[in-house]
């Protein structure tokens, strides 16, 4: 038996992905790929209304379609499928509510709207027929009408005196509120040499995955089983769901995930209950497909805020104090609490010393779709607000924007740093670990700050406008409040993870080889990851708030500790050994500096139950161990943008020329995924910040239904992105992780914002609203002194 | 003949001659994945836009969602299930994306891929800009493009080695 060679450690390498060979070959399963024995097809009516009441529902016509076998109505439901409990809300303790004078009100919704529809493109029936085809013809016959009610297009409009109440039971369209702050904000403002209050707006979007939603369900009668397909990356979320909401025992469900094409956001919707009803109803299985005109109705969309800042500050561009009030209008529910606007304003100070401030949030009800969180989730509203209102700050004193930020940074001494409020999971928001000074020079040394403005000169001379733009954040990463992992070595010396941290396109199959590996000591190939499967960890979280590389990272690393241990103290009794002379070696388990040693199937036989067990006292058969991490709080993640645009000042179209990132997630498991969450966070937020909206009308009828009005971003709108790394490890787990999902995706849209700006220094430019298309900027300009 | 009654239909596939049904309506993405098993190619707009449908007829990328079904008899239609054998290795253009990690969720790549080959059998050493106004027609949310554009210069590097 072979020794190992002590091997560099996987973790920080650039390890390819083990998941793309089945990926580029069109091996991998998305849900709509497999079908199930006599399944059958559902496609779902929407309002075409914003707000109507239902009067009357004729499905005589889709029944008589060829092909359909059944269809219904919210009536039809009513008392038999519950409604979808926000699960965000039950996580907000009393004492944080306290903490923050906050206020959450409950709007449960329902599968199929009952009575009243609250916005464009609610579900109101659904055809199950033989084939997609037919479920779509047999929508067109049916008869539904409605009694128009006026609109509550914005969140302002919604806190109108007279404005219609969307859910009466509330009172009003406030859904939730809260306020945090530290310090005498008015008498900072009252002191201060210089203030300033602008409103900034970022505009509604939608997460955009590639792949649509889609459902699939079987039941099993004679087991009392439901068995769930979906693209959801928190299935035991949806298990709790749907075990609630059908009235079935927990562990009757399954949820199964498979590959999924993206998610940039969390969220439960109608079908995810909608089709195992209909699969428990009918006795056969169902599927439903998200169509891309659907998606854009109703999936994901995010955003909507509007910010009141204000800032006082110094003749040196000191920032002295904060005030913020803002609007998130969150659509007809409030599905997620207080989740996007507490981040909004736990993020607002970001990298900044600012000790003084008032922030509140208020969650208002509008007639458009519910919103989530998505990529950022509140940051990059806050951040937006807050970096452009530090340009106008350096603009009002003649300072560079790169020295007012010097100016206003948390020193490194000051980490780690208690920033004056609860996180929102109810611990003290600290700062865990970071260096903003260093992180700011170090990314201004890469983009070639000096030699832009240099060229930016040169080329206003040549009559063509270039702008810089610079903006930072932080982002609370790794969210509680657990992520667990199981790790089992078979006899054939391969290692199986499983997590309830389902990926959903980052590569977490992996990454999370990657640290078992080394723990345990053994190749990465020997190790397969798997997640998204109920029925094999009993408790799981998901993938969403930068979380799983710190949570999961951490559980699947002390797991595999555990692993080794016992591993190594079954060997122990068949080699003779304590368990600290042996290592682990690729075939199995060897006594360091000897050539004795046992197989794995050997360690295996003896570590089974039965008269063959060559147990340790107290061991438990099996060669498996399980960990459950439950991080203390969130970790702090940060980085630092720096981007040069140009602008067309005839047109008013921006090019996006460069853009630089240093980013600090702590201990990067593979560097390369790390930047490839950066590349595609950074695109999104380009995204954002110029061409994606979601558009209603007056009417709050969608007007951005299809990829000809809702622009994404392509190859062409997308520069190079050049990622630097800091590495400030975590002061929260083992490992130092900490997440990087979102950060790419914080930063653009204020970065952009100043550097279109700046294009137009020292005139003052004034850019508080994204997206900024052509239009805008050429509005802009006219309008600026 | 009705647009619904469905019809014997004959096409070429990867190299293979494949039979399946079809209505006079039946998209030919549908029906690749619903009829032929050839779920590699993925629907992401069913408008033509985002590009996760392109596959190959006689060569030149189209999109799969935009063709009828009937409309490709008579065509050699190629998915991303013919660029390698089964159980072989990676087509040079997989093995870039996957080198250079173009790929993160994967439901865009299949559609990029496809792509990419069209591209590099008319230009085999495409410069940034060619590489980027090529691709402006596939969308990915995940990559920003920015390890793509490598892939695709590293499948032509690899590609042009190959062919020396």
């Amino acid at each position: 038996m072979s020794t190992v060679e002590t091997r560099e450690p996987y973790v920080g390498r650039r390890i390819r992905r083990k998941e793309d060979s089945r990926l580029v070959r069109g091996q991998g399963w998305f849900v709509p790929d497999r079908k199930l024995p006599g399944m059958l097809h559902a496609a779902i009516l929407r309002s075409p209304y914003a707000h109507a009441r239902i009067e009357s529902i004729d499905l005589s016509g889709a029944l008589a379609v060829d092909g359909v076998v059944a269809a219904f109505t919210g009536d039809d439901l009513t008392g038999r499928v519950g409604r979808f409990v926000e699960s965000a809300r039950k996580e907000v303790t009393p004492e944080l509510l306290e903490a923050i004078a906050g206020t959450v009100k409950p709007t449960p919704f329902p599968v199929l709207s009952e009575r009243v529809v609250h916005w464009f493109g609610a579900p109101v029936a659904v055809v199950v027929a033989s084939d997609r085809y037919a479920a779509e013809d047999a929508l067109e016959t049916i008869d539904a009408r409605y009694e128009p009610f006026p609109p509550v297009a914005s969140a302002e409009a919604a806190l109108d005196a007279d404005a219609p109440v969307l859910h009466p039971e509330l009172g009003d369209n406030i859904a939730a509120r809260f306020r945090v702050g530290s310090g005498d904000v008015d008498a900072a403002f009252a002191r201060a040499p210089r203030t300033l209050r602008r409103r900034f707006v970022f505009g509604r979007h939608s997460a955009n995955s590639m792949e649509t939603r889609s459902v699939q369900a079987s039941y099993d009668p004679g087991r009392c089983e439901l068995t769930v397909w979906l693209t959801n990356a928190r299935p035991h979320l949806i298990r709790s769901h749907l075990s609630e909401m059908l009235g079935l025992p927990l562990e009757s469900v399954r949820v199964i995930v498979p590959d999924m094409g993206g998610s940039f956001g969390t969220g439960v919707y109608s079908e995810d209950a909608l089709i195992p009803f209909l699969a428990m109803e009918l006795r056969r299985p169902v599927c439903w497909v998200e169509d891309r005109r659907e998606n854009l109705a109703i999936t994901r969309h995010a955003r909507d805020q509007v910010h009141d800042l204000e800032l006082a500050y110094d003749d040196h561009g000191r920032v002295l104090a904060l005030r913020d009030r803002f609007l998130v209008d969150v659509g007809a529910y409030n599905a997620y609490a207080i989740t996007v606007s507490y981040n909004a304003a736990a993020h607002l100070r970001g990298q900044y010393a600012i000790d003084c401030f008032s922030i509140e949030g208020m969650n208002v009800l509008t007639t458009k779709a519910p919103v989530s969180p998505v990529r950022g989730a509140g940051r990059p509203e806050a951040v937006f607000a807050l970096d452009r209102a530090l340009d106008l700050v350096a603009a009002d004193c003649g300072l560079d924007p790169a020295l007012v930020r010097r100016r206003n940074l948390i020193p490194p001494q000051e980490i780690p740093r208690p920033m004056g409020m609860p996180y929102r999971d109810g611990a003290e928001m600290v700062y865990d670990s970071g260096d903003f000074p260093a992180q700011l020079e170090q990314v201004l040394e890469a983009f070639g700050y000096d030699e832009w403005r240099r060229r930016q000169a040169e080329w206003l001379s040549q009559g063509r406008r270039l702008g810089i733009g610079i903006s930072s954040y932080v982002e609370g990463s790794g969210f509680g409040p657990h992520e667990g992992a199981i790790v089992r070595l078979d006899p054939g010396g391969r290692v199986h993870v499983v997590t309830g941290a389902k990926p959903h396109g980052q590569g977490l199959e992996t990454t999370l080889a990657q640290v078992c590996a080394d723990e345990l000591g053994v190749e990465v190939e020997r190790v397969t990851v798997s997640s998204g499967d109920t029925s094999r960890i009993q408790y799981g979280i998901g993938t969403f708030a930068s979380r799983s590389a710190v949570t999961a990272g951490t559980a699947v690393g002390i797991a595999a500790q555990r692993l080794r241990e016992k591993v190594l103290a079954v060997a122990g009794v068949l080699l003779d050994a304590l368990p600290d002379e042996l290592e682990l070696a690729d075939d199995g388990v060897v006594v360091r500096g000897e050539t004795r040693g046992v197989t794995f199937a050997e360690v295996a036989a003896a570590a089974a139950p039965g008269p063959r067990s060559r147990l340790p006292a107290g061991v438990e058969p099996g060669l498996e161990a399980q960990y459950y991490f439950q991080p203390p709080t969130v970790t702090f993640a940060s980085g630092t943008h720096v981007t040069a645009v140009e602008v067309d000042e005839e047109t008013g179209v921006v090019s996006v020329l460069r853009y630089v990132t240093v980013d600090d997630c702590g201990r990067m498991l593979n560097p390369m995924v790390v930047e490839g969450q950066i590349h595609g966070g950074v695109a999104h937020g380009i995204g954002s910040a110029l061409y994606e909206e979601s558009l209603y009308d007056e009417d709050c009828q969608l007007l951005s239904g299809s990829y000809m009005d809702y622009l994404l971003p392509s190859a062409v709108e997308v520069p190079p992105i050049e990622v630097g790394h800091q590495e400030c490890l975590s002061q929260l787990n083992p490992y130092g992780i900490k997440g990087c999902g979102e950060g790419g995706a914080v930063s653009p849209p204020a970065a952009i914002a100043n550097a279109i700006a700046d294009a137009f220094r020292p005139r003052l430019v004034e850019l508080n609203r994204v997206p900024i298309r052509p239009e805008a900027v050429l509005a802009a300009v006219r309008g600026s002194h | 003949m009705s647009t619904l009654e469905p019809r014997d239909l004959i096409v070429r596939v990867n190299g293979e001659e494949r039979r399946g049904w079809a209505q006079p309506r039946t998209t030919l993405a549908d029906f690749l994945r619903d009829e032929l098993g050839l779920t590699g190619t993925h629907l992401g707009c069913e408008h033509g836009v985002c590009g996760a449908c392109t596959i190959l007829v006689d060569g030149r990328s189209a999109r799969s969602c935009l063709m009828l079904a009937v409309q490709a008899e008579g065509h050699e239609l190629t998915t991303v299930e013919g660029l390698a054998p089964v159980d072989g290795p990676l087509h040079p253009i997989q093995e870039a994306f996957s080198a250079k990690h173009g790929l993160q969720c994967g439901f865009c790549t299949p559609g990029f891929l496809m792509s990419v080959h069209e591209l590099l059998e008319d230009d085999p050493d495409p410069d940034e800009a060619t590489i980027r106004r090529f691709l402006s027609g596939n969308i990915c949310r995940c990559t920003g493009y920015h390890n793509i554009v490598e892939a695709v210069r590293y499948a032509a590097e690899l590609q042009r080695g190959a062919a020396v």
